[in-house]
């Protein structure tokens, strides 16, 4: 699953998918998705407020399969409820990421002054390694990912974006 | 479960097992199809106190087309019931058959007991995880309270929207009286809990207007009638639609018999082994309507060269085949027999046929291919092996005009859909999407067991008829009376073919031998009547006796032509417009 590169990516869209909360629902989203050879970029899932329903946040990969396509075959399962197509600029997004890095005492300070920047927090500090969470727009994740890197990314581990759809706003 | 829109007419204490039968009878199965094994075996208990018959299979996947023959002419779910592990294996094949062809199914498969679940127990299976790709949905019931739901919300999913298979497993504890999990409080659901079901079957209002508004300004229409037709029970809608605005009609493999072979605007079928003037048709068409049918690629063939002047209007209940394959200038998501109702209400509105535009020349190009390709083949010289067209010939001539044909998979299902006559909708059964050799002889079974009142024969090529062909012990110990007609050219004939044609003559394991099996001796074996026929002379005589026997199947060794090839023939990888006729017939080609 290749990283994404930047938010609003014009071969990404996001689809937000309201399940219903039964076993064996992730795995028949994604047999549909490998069986009829689209690909997924990331995938998020968490139950929602209502019990009975799961919401499925997917990136999905709009050159493999036009995104027409997979929304129907989607909708096919029978455990699919709704969809929301979020195209770039219509939904509010956040991915959540852990990187663990170098940082010996010479460079400790300028990691955290890059941490510092981005509002990241830290969460744990070893002999010369330091780990740091960041949860922001996935551009931004992209953006402080890359910057990370020359002091030696250790691990890194993503979310995956959830995303909502952008309100309607009074007087425009 | 009183919270479960129950209707609350009783507090009957059951169990699991028994709630299950009450379930089917419930949904009005008649007949169930199926083999006994250890995690199934509490339910076959109560069926003996049901009315619902069992027909007790020789093999599991014979179990699933028999089931799916029995669909294929009521129209009704055809329902099969295995056990655990290989028996739910072994009907793989027919939920996919099933799947591809649309055919609905409830196939309910034992389990290990919930707590051995996951434990790699004696005959256990990952079923669901197994046939979820190829079921239309698919049940793993965990508890017996769970099961009248279950089973309610199987059928309605199988039988409503595109229709297919949906499977149920069923553990064993909750089935089995002996254990505390099975106890349950009967109750039958009023409504279902399938909150993200729900087919459109209604067409849009708009799309049909835009429809009936390009096909009042087509000069080259061609209706593409698919397998939907039928599902729909839309043969007469289609047939008002098509005489109203005069309009011809192809009718793909899976919808033969939707629109009659005999009626003037009949054009056949279409495809890699269609007759010229359907390809072409559509091939020169300005206008496809697509009723029913997936643009599968046995029809299109090289798709970037199909129909290339055709606009499209597509109509289908499932909206994924709309612009799956190609995109259609007018989609419309609905029953067939629904949207063609209004279709035609909209076309009448606009004045019938008066408002449409004069076609004769379309008409007149159609009549003169039929007359300068239509199907044909030599007839055999003495001492040659019988020409399988000759035999399909008389068997079509010799048997009632509703006689259900039942074929497997290869050239003698391309010959049978070519040279028989189907004048009605639900005569014909066979496997489309898949190719599944060895479906004929279960799947006439089921279809006899359906239709009883009619003539079945299964045409079955020597290659499919060794895969199944057990089950004609089933069909003679339930005396269930199916005719077989085995076309025995000793070949898997159309990898013969394919061979022959594409890779040099170079005959690569396909050589069967017509002796070896004694088809006849086999026969008789199974509890059948076996006859042969090796000379043209014995084929009506034959055909006749075998017509006579009503109380066993009867089988016949009819010894074929391995030279002969199925023609017309679109290769693969071709455009149809690449379209190679019988030898005799010169190049073909526009």
């Amino acid at each position: 699953m290749p990283a994404l590169t930047h938010t609003g990516d014009a071969r990404t869209h996001t689809l937000s998918v309201l399940v219903e909360n039964r076993a064996g629902v992730l795995t028949r989203i994604a047999g549909m998705f490998a069986r009829r050879g689209f690909n997924i970029y990331s995938l998020a899932v968490a139950p929602t407020d209502d019990e009975r329903f799961s919401r499925i946040t997917i990136v999905v990969d709009v050159e493999s399969a036009p995104l027409e396509q997979i929304t129907k075959q989607l909708h096919k399962l029978i455990n699919v409820i709704k969809i929301s197509e979020l195209g770039p600029g219509e939904a509010v997004e956040r991915e959540l990421m852990l990187v663990t890095l170098k940082a010996p005492p010479a460079t400790r300070g300028q990691v955290m002054e890059l941490a510092q920047l981005y509002d990241a927090d830290v969460l744990d500090v070893g002999v010369d390694t330091m780990t740091l969470s960041l949860d922001d727009e996935p551009g931004r994740i992209d953006d402080f990912e890359d910057l990370c890197r020359p002091y030696g990314i250790v691990t890194v581990q993503r979310t995956g974006r959830v995303a909502l759809p952008v309100l309607a706003k009074a007087n425009r | 479960m009183t919270s479960n829109g129950s209707n609350n007419i009783s507090k009957e204490q059951l169990n699991g097992g028994q709630a299950l039968i009450r379930s089917l009878e419930l949904e009005g199965v008649e007949v169930m199809f199926g083999l006994p094994g250890g995690a199934i075996l509490p339910v076959y208990d109560p069926i003996i106190d049901s009315p619902i018959r069992h027909v007790l299979v020789r093999h599991e996947q014979g179990a699933g087309h028999m089931a799916e023959g029995y669909a294929h002419v009521t129209g009704r779910p055809g329902v099969a019931m295995v056990t655990s592990g290989p028996g739910a294996t072994n009907i793989v094949t027919p939920l996919c058959d099933a799947f591809m062809d649309s055919i609905p199914l409830v196939v309910i498969t034992g389990q290990v007991p919930t707590a051995s679940i996951g434990s790699d127990a004696f005959q256990e299976c990952d079923t669901t995880g197994i046939t979820q790709s190829v079921t239309k949905h698919n049940f793993l019931v965990t508890e017996a309270a769970d099961i009248p739901r279950t089973i309610r919300e199987a059928f309605h999913i199988a039988t409503t929207g595109r229709p297919g298979p949906v499977l149920v497993d069923i553990p064993k504890d909750i089935v089995d009286p002996q254990h505390p999990n099975s106890a349950m409080e009967w109750y039958w659901p009023d409504e279902l809990d399938l909150p993200g079901y729900n087919p459109t079957t209604k067409g849009h209002p708009k799309m049909i207007r835009q429809a009936a508004e390009l096909i009042s300004r087509s000069h080259r229409p061609v209706i593409y009638a698919g397998g939907g037709i039928l599902k729909a029970r839309a043969a007469e809608a289609l047939k008002e639609l098509a005489e109203l605005c005069d309009i011809p009609v192809v009718t793909t493999l899976m919808a033969r018999g939707a629109f009659p072979d005999s009626h003037p605007l009949c054009l056949g079928m279409p495809g890699m082994h269609g007759n010229y003037t359907a390809v072409t048709a559509m091939q020169k068409s300005d206008l496809l309507i697509a009723l029913g049918s997936r643009f599968d690629d046995r029809v299109t063939g090289k798709l970037d060269g199909f129909a290339p002047d055709a606009k499209i209007i597509h109509v289908d209940i499932d909206p994924a085949e709309l612009g799956k394959v190609r995109r259609p200038d007018v989609p419309i998501v609905g029953d067939c027999r629904l949207v063609i109702e209004e279709l035609v209400g909209v076309l009448k509105a606009k004045g019938g046929l008066e408002s449409q535009p004069d076609r004769s020349e379309w008409k007149s190009t159609l009549s003169g291919w039929e007359e300068k390709y239509p199907l044909t083949y030599q007839a055999s010289e003495p001492g040659e092996g019988l020409k399988p067209q000759y035999v399909l010939e008389q068997l079509r001539d010799m048997t009632p005009e509703d006689t259900i044909v039942v074929s497997g998979v290869g050239q003698h299902q391309m010959w049978t859909s070519q040279y028989w006559k189907f004048e009605h909708p639900y005569t014909w059964v066979n496997s489309g999407g898949l190719g599944t050799m060895g479906f004929s002889v279960p799947a006439a079974i089921g279809a006899k067991v359906g239709r009883p009142d009619k003539m079945v024969w299964a045409v079955d090529g020597d290659g499919c008829f060794q895969m199944t062909a057990q089950e004609l012990v089933t069909a003679a110990a339930e005396r269930i009376p199916v005719k077989v007609a085995i076309l025995n050219n000793a070949y898997l004939g159309m990898v013969r073919q394919w061979q022959e044609m594409f890779y040099d003559e170079r005959y690569s394991e396909v050589y069967l031998s017509p002796d070896l099996p004694d088809y006849v001796k086999w026969a008789e074996a199974m509890g059948c009547v076996g006859l042969r026929a090796e000379s043209p002379e014995e084929v009506a005589p034959i055909i006749e006796k075998a017509n006579g026997i009503d109380d066993r199947p009867v089988v016949i060794d009819f010894r074929t032509d391995a030279r002969e090839k199925v023609y017309p023939m679109v290769a693969a990888g071709t455009t149809n417009d690449k379209i190679i006729v019988d030898p005799s017939q010169g190049e073909g080609g526009h």
